[in-house]
This record gives structure tokens, sequence and C-alpha cells, in this order.
């Protein structure tokens, strides 16, 4: 049960991808949350487009992890360092660099008194300082391309769960993120809204966007997927490509996991 | 039967409380909103600060508070607040002590309020590369604010009738001319249900309006 540190591996042309094309890099980060050790000696490597799921059972410290890349959550000890530049402490400067990195959460967190396309317009106009049309008309687009644009002008609690997600990842993507972090993005659904949620991110998973995604869609980790990250009690246990994952994990914790949920 | 009001200035007494009113609600709302951005925020300093003060002047009587800005401020510092006649420089004392009063109040309101936005809500803002500055101007205040017009609204009312302090530093408001005309007229009970009545009809509007304002505005979730 060796984590398999810093090790990349990915499918297809990513396979030779240089280390100056990493995006994301977590090096021996530790966390507690008193006297739990959530993140135990983490390392990871996002390369730039590639598509990471991180898998594991509740618990496990996979949300957490995601939460750290943009610093929702603080660190004890170790390192991350987005696009060469490591993280910095709260402030102006993690606000610029909160704004390359989207994230997209359990509960959609939509500005509640915002309607929809406010709140795909409001990054793009206060953070980005893009000129409220050329906002508008970005955020009609993105609105279009998840398929809620007849939604534009209600307030989130108007829509579905589904809908919702979809509106939240359309925000996420107004910024122009350098990589999307996906915190549970289908958990709060109804299951026939997950798989519409599910669409859009195999869409832009197709389109080359970097992302990070903790899930428990083990369809989605196949499908779409570079490389399954598996985690359990704070650490990473294995990393590997989804067929390999799934047709014949290494460890044993994995292959418990994998048993109790893939069996029916 | 209501003779005994001719010859006083009834309406004129009532709009110098209407304008305390007026003024010292803007000022505690802008203060009181300060205060508590000052609560939530990152900076020790800061909430140590709107901590402080909030408990230092909720604790202190209305009446002490104005005082302490006539006997205080003007008279001993000679703060005027840039006004020359007597009569301005008390009514703009009284504003000054009523707005730094009821400030505490609207802080606490406020942060109720603030505590009734999801945690979530802020960590989206944020994840969008907003400043702590922006996100609770954007993002906090604004639900913070749509959930509190009940609480505000007692504050306002509070604050109608808390301007009758300001007779104690001689500003000619309802409660000065009421308390004249008991020493000049026979008719007590019905002198003090003539400025019962105007009260009300200062107040129970602000409560309905406001009651209705809050319906109208809530964040649905």
């Amino acid at each position: 049960m060796k984590p398999m540190s810093g090790v990349s591996v990915t499918k297809g042309a990513e396979d030779a991808a240089p280390a100056a094309d990493d995006l994301v890099v977590l090096s021996n980060v530790n966390k507690h949350f008193g006297a739990l050790h959530v993140l135990q000696d983490i390392d990871l490597t996002i390369a730039r487009g590639e598509v990471v799921v991180v898998i594991g059972p509740s618990g496990s410290g996979k949300s957490t992890l995601c939460r750290t890349i943009n610093r929702l959550e603080t660190i004890d000890s170790g390192a991350i360092a987005i696009d060469g530049k490591p993280l910095p402490q709260e402030g102006k400067e993690l606000a610029r660099l909160r704004a390359d990195v989207g994230m997209v959460f359990q509960s959609f967190n939509l500005f509640a008194h915002k309607t929809v396309l406010e709140n795909v317009m409001l990054g793009q106009i206060k953070v980005r300082r893009t000129d409220k049309k050329a906002a508008e008309d970005k955020a009609r687009s993105l609105l279009d391309r998840v398929g809620v644009a007849t939604q534009a002008d209600k307030y989130p609690a108007q829509l579905s769960g589904g809908q919702q997600q979809r509106v939240a990842i359309a925000r996420a993507l107004a910024m122009d993120p350098k990589v999307i972090l996906f915190d549970e993005p289908t958990s709060a659904l109804d299951p026939e809204m997950i798989n519409e949620v599910l669409e859009v991110m195999q869409q832009l998973a197709r389109d080359g966007m970097t992302m990070v995604v903790v899930t428990h869609e083990m369809g989605f980790a196949r499908s779409a997927a570079n490389r399954v990250v598996f985690m359990a009690d704070g650490k990473i246990v294995e990393e590997a490509t989804p067929d390999q994952f799934f047709s014949n994990p290494r460890s044993d914790r994995a292959k418990d996991f994998l048993s109790k949920i893939l069996h029916h | 039967m209501f003779d005994f009001l001719e010859g006083y200035d009834l309406l004129g007494a009532f709009w110098v409380t209407v304008q305390l009113t007026v003024y010292s609600a803007l000022g505690s709302l802008i203060w009181g909103t300060l205060l508590a951005g000052m609560k939530v925020s990152p900076v020790p300093l800061m909430r140590g600060f709107a901590t402080a003060y909030v408990n230092v002047v909720r604790n202190i009587p209305l009446t002490v508070i104005m005082v302490f800005s006539s006997l205080g401020l003007y008279q001993t510092l000679g703060i005027a607040l840039g006004a020359d006649a007597t009569e301005d420089i008390n009514f703009r004392l009284a504003v000054l002590a009523l707005a730094a009063y009821t400030a505490a109040f609207v802080c606490e309101a406020l942060r109720s309020g603030i505590n009734t936005v999801p945690v979530g809500q802020a960590e989206a803002a944020r994840a969008l590369g907003l400043s702590f500055t922006q996100v609770l101007r954007l993002i906090i205040l604004p639900q913070a604010f749509r959930a509190v017009v009940n609480p505000l609204s007692n504050v306002l009312i509070a604050l109608t009738k808390n301007t009758t302090v300001a007779s104690a530093i001689g500003v000619v408001e309802a409660s000065y001319l009421m308390k004249d005309m008991i020493e000049a007229e026979a008719q007590l009970i019905l002198i003090a249900l003539v400025f019962a009545f105007g009260f009300i009809v200062l107040t129970l509007p602000t409560g309905l309006i406001l009651g209705w304002v809050s319906k109208k505005v809530a964040v649905k979730r």
C-alpha cells in the first residue's frame, strides 16, 4: 500500500508531458483537523489538460485535498504550486490566483440574491474588469453551452439542482480558468439530474480543460479520467489509469472499496 | 376639547422628532454596517475594536451618552460639529449620540444576518477571486440585510422613541414640548394621549411597511 507519489500516469499523447507542463503540484502536504490527520504526506502532480478523478470512501480527505488547491483550506506543512507559483497567503495575490482556478461545489453555492446571468457575469466584471456588454455576451454563450440559456433571468432557487450545477460550471468557465476543481459536483443531485451535469463535464474534458474531480461517479471516472487517484484515511493509496484501477486494483484497500461499490 | 393645543407648535416638535430619527437612522446604519464588517474581518484589531465598541456602547444608558455628547464633546472639548446656533449644535450632538448608540444595535442585528448567509456563498465568492471587501459588499451584506429587515425595523422603532432623550440636552422635539405643556396646561391625560398617538402615527407605518419589505426582499434558497 505504498502511495504512488508524484507519478503521472496519463493516457495517450499526454504520456510524455514534460515537467514544465505541470499545472498543479502538491508536495508533501499535511493537514490536521484537530487530532485528525486528514491529509498525510500528499504528493500529487496534475499536468495541463489532464483530467484527474479523486475517489475514495467518505472521510478519506478527498474533498479537503480538492479545497486546499485554491486554499479554501489551509495546509499545515508542505507546498502547493499552481502553474509554477506557490500559493500565497490570504490577500490580493491569492485572490488573483484563485481567479485562475475554477471551483464547482457539491451544494452549487450560486449567489442566491443574484440572477443566473448575474452569477456568471459577476466574476468577469469585478475580478477580470471586463466591460458589462462583453461579460453579458460571454455569460449568455456559456449558459447556452451548458444548456440553461433560457433560465438566464431566473434566480438560483427557481432552478433544479442539475440546472444550478450547470450554471455553477458556467460561472467557473467565465473566468477562463487554467484548472477547474469539482468537489463532489453530483452528490447533492437527484439521480435523474446527475447525467446532465456529467455530460457537461465530459464535454469539458474532451475540450482539453484541466480538471480535478472528486466524485463517487465511477462511470465518469472510467470514461473521462486520464488518471484515477484513490484516497483512504488521508493518504493517496493508489494512482492509475481508469482501466488499470477498475479492472486490476493493486492495493487491498482499493479492492475492498471497489468490491463494495461495483458488484451490484 | 382640544383647545389646550392652541399656541403650541405640535407639528413643528414632531417634525424635529422625524428629523432626529432620519439623520440618526442613516448615521447608525452606516456606522453599524462598518462595525459589522469589522466584526467579521480577518484583522484581529478591527474585530477587537468592534466588539469592544458594541459592548461598551450598548451597555451605557442613552441618557448618559447624550449628556456626555453635550457636556463632554461640546462644553469641554468645544466640538460644535460645524454649527453656530445653540439650537443647531444641540441637534447635531443629539444625532451623533443617537447614531453612535443605535449603531451598536444595528451592528448586532446585521451580524445575526451575516450568520444566516451560508458559508458556501462566501467560499464561492472567494473562489472566483473576489477580495474580502468585495465578498462582504457584493455577496454577504446584500443577503444579510435582506434577512434582517424585521430586526432593523425594531431598531428603527426603538430609535424613533429614543429621540425623546434628546430633550435632555435641550432639543425641542415632541417630548420637550410635552413637558412644557404639562407644566402649563391642566389636561394631563389628554396631553399624554396626544403625544402617545403622535408616536404611534410615526412608528406603526414603519413596522408595517418594513414588514412588507422584509417579505418582498427575502432571499429564496
